[in-house]
């Protein structure tokens, strides 16, 4: 099963199957798995394994179920890929159990009732993700300090990382309070000043100290340094993450120089949480997103429009899980109305016209 | 407004009897052409109530209560009611028995009455119960009305409470909470906490979860009856071709 996502595939170099492409997804994502197994410890290893885990006993089940070739779907590593990216976007303490539901919930709802690889709608790790961050809200927002940050007894080892994901709470008796080893991302911290202006958050929330936001800072300059990779090899085109991104900039660039006594700069809203990491590696999916470069742009700047509305005005820190979904809603209706030109025709079709063979 | 009616539209308001046999009135509340799971009418309470058995079994109950009203009352003015304005006459009735069943509650389950709160009142607005009265009681006499109210009503009240209980099971690890108020002191202990330090799954008490609930468990259905068209199909076949050979060439063939 090649992966066909632009109108002339014969002028693509042959080999490109979807195998291929995923496998290079996932390798691009390890620069930013490193980066917050050495920020936030191993917490983030075991999601991952245990993510990949549950993925691939649910796809075999559901296949199998289906009556489907298992060890051919199996074979094609987007079950892992949904894995991987979900398994680095939990939280790094999460109980297993969230991650068992999340991923789950991914490949069994989100994937395969749909259809399968390229039927489905909506993003499946994302849809996961928002599954998990609205039924258990309380571990969802427990995200670990970063290690610098927390006091040396307080760093969670491998075991006692373990301990913390297949346990409820640590029984080290160090770790008696969740308090001593989880800390606010800068982005929760930023939501919950509550009155204090800006640059008194700044200076005062824990969350918001120097060390903590360049430690978000390594985060996304890792998952930039994965995307690009992802672009040098053309598995990704750059229009979606820049439009992301721009929107972004755009977005948090106007309302700060409004009123830069309560928002935070563009900076901050470019390095922060999973800015980068939902540009390149979840905007970028081929089966929910647009077709077409035009489409790819609006698609992108609505996503990345969207991130900032939820950040600055919504319920939740972080929207990129949000935004992504809303604008899957959105793509088919982008796709009908940025075909490109057909060569030799005067001009292009755009939008769906009723009665006519399309 | 209700397409699945094939089987029970045809007029018998002239002579006395039945469109269609007791037997055919309850596969047809109960399975054939359950009101929330085929017709997908009343899906407004349907997701918003069932987030426990307690609630959707409330909200059952009075649905069924105002249903059976309804089609009794009109079965019995069938004959002397104007086509014209025989809808608005039937939403009085069903207004009417609303009012009732609110009045009741109110009276004697006063929580629930408050849990439930709007949806009380828009019971009026249920499709289901118009639609009954219109294609069914209009033209029936009393007791097929009453027989179809009663099964069209419990085929809802089913699947409210499987909704119920499937919410409550994955969204709080229990069952049965709080069933006392609808049954008064001798139900407090009937809470079963089937998984203890359960997390609640807020997604599953959330209205998504109903939405995702009622689409299992009408896969589950089509399931079935996927599964009894083959069996019926592979009876077919081992009995082999029926013995008259005529073919149909003239008229409406269906």
């Amino acid at each position: 099963m090649a992966l066909l996502r632009i109108t002339s595939p014969h002028t693509q170099r042959a080999g490109r199957r979807t195998a291929w492409v995923m496998q290079m997804v996932i390798l691009a994502t390890i620069p930013g798995i490193v980066v917050q197994t050495w920020l936030f410890g191993w917490g983030t290893l075991i999601n991952v394994m245990i993510a990949c885990i549950t993925a691939l006993l649910c796809e075999a089940a559901i296949l199998s179920l289906r009556r489907r070739a298992v060890a051919f779907f199996l074979k094609d590593y987007s079950a892992l890929l949904t894995a991987v990216l979900l398994g680095v976007a939990l939280p790094p303490i999460v109980p297993w159990w969230v991650t068992v539901t999340a991923v789950a919930f991914a490949i069994i709802f989100a994937k395969q009732i749909y259809g399968g690889l390229g039927n489905n709608p909506f993003n499946p790790a994302m849809v996961g993700y928002a599954i998990v961050l609205v039924s258990f809200p309380v571990p969802m927002s427990q995200w670990l300090g970063v290690q610098s940050l927390v006091s040396a007894q307080d760093t969670l080892t491998f075991t006692q990382s373990l301990q913390a994901i297949f346990q409820f709470l640590p029984v080290v008796e160090s770790h008696a309070l969740i308090d001593a080893y989880t800390m606010a991302t800068p982005l929760d911290g930023f939501k919950t000043k509550d009155l204090l202006t800006a640059e008194e958050a700044f200076n005062t929330v824990p969350a918001l100290h120097a060390a903590n936001l360049n430690s978000w800072l390594w985060v996304n300059l890792a998952y930039l340094v994965g995307g690009l990779g992802l672009l040098w090899l053309r598995i990704i085109t750059w229009h979606t993450p820049v439009a992301l991104l721009g929107a972004l900039l755009v977005m948090s660039g106007f309302f700060y120089g409004v009123d830069s006594a309560n928002a935070a700069s563009p900076f901050f809203h470019l390095t922060t949480g999973a800015a980068m990491f939902g540009a390149f590696f979840i905007a970028t999916d081929p089966v929910s997103s647009c077709t077409s470069n035009r489409g790819k742009l609006i698609y992108g700047a609505g996503i990345g429009i969207l991130i900032y509305i939820i950040r600055a005005w919504g319920g939740y820190p972080d929207g990129v899980a949000f935004a992504v979904l809303l604008m899957n809603f959105a793509a088919p209706l982008i796709d009908y109305y940025s075909q490109p030109r057909t060569y030799g025709h005067q001009k292009a079709k755009t939008g769906l016209k009723i009665g006519e063979d399309n | 407004m209700n397409t699945n009616t094939d089987t029970d539209v045809i007029d018998a308001t002239k002579d006395n009897t039945p469109s269609a046999q007791y037997t055919d009135i309850i596969y047809n509340g109960l399975w054939k052409n359950n009101p929330a799971l085929v017709q997908l009418l009343g899906l407004c309470p349907l997701l918003a109530v069932t987030s426990t058995v307690v609630n959707a079994l409330g909200l059952g109950l009075a649905t069924m209560v105002v249903l059976m009203g309804s089609n009794i009352a009109v079965s019995l003015i069938r004959n002397y009611v104007a086509d014209a304005v025989r809808l608005p006459a039937f939403v009085m009735i069903i207004a009417s028995f609303t009012t009732c069943i609110e009045l009741v509650m109110q009276a004697f389950t006063y929580e629930l009455y408050q849990i439930l709160g709007i949806f009380i009142p828009l019971i009026v607005t249920n499709c289901a119960i118009l639609g009954r009265a219109d294609a069914f009681a209009s033209r029936n006499p009393v007791l097929p009305s009453a027989v179809d109210a009663f099964m069209m009503g419990l085929g809802f009240m089913v699947i409210l409470v499987a909704l119920g209980a499937m919410r409550e099971l994955v969204g709080q690890g229990t069952l049965f909470t709080d069933m006392q108020l609808l049954f008064g002191d001798m139900a407090v202990n009937w809470k079963w906490v089937v998984f203890d330090n359960y997390p609640n799954v807020l997604f599953a008490v959330l209205p998504p979860g109903a939405f995702i609930g009622l689409g299992l468990l009408i896969a589950g259905k089509n399931y079935f009856d996927e599964a009894e068209k083959k069996r019926v199909a592979k009876q077919k076949i081992q009995d082999g071709p029926s013995a008259s050979k005529r073919v149909r060439v003239t008229g409406q063939v269906s």
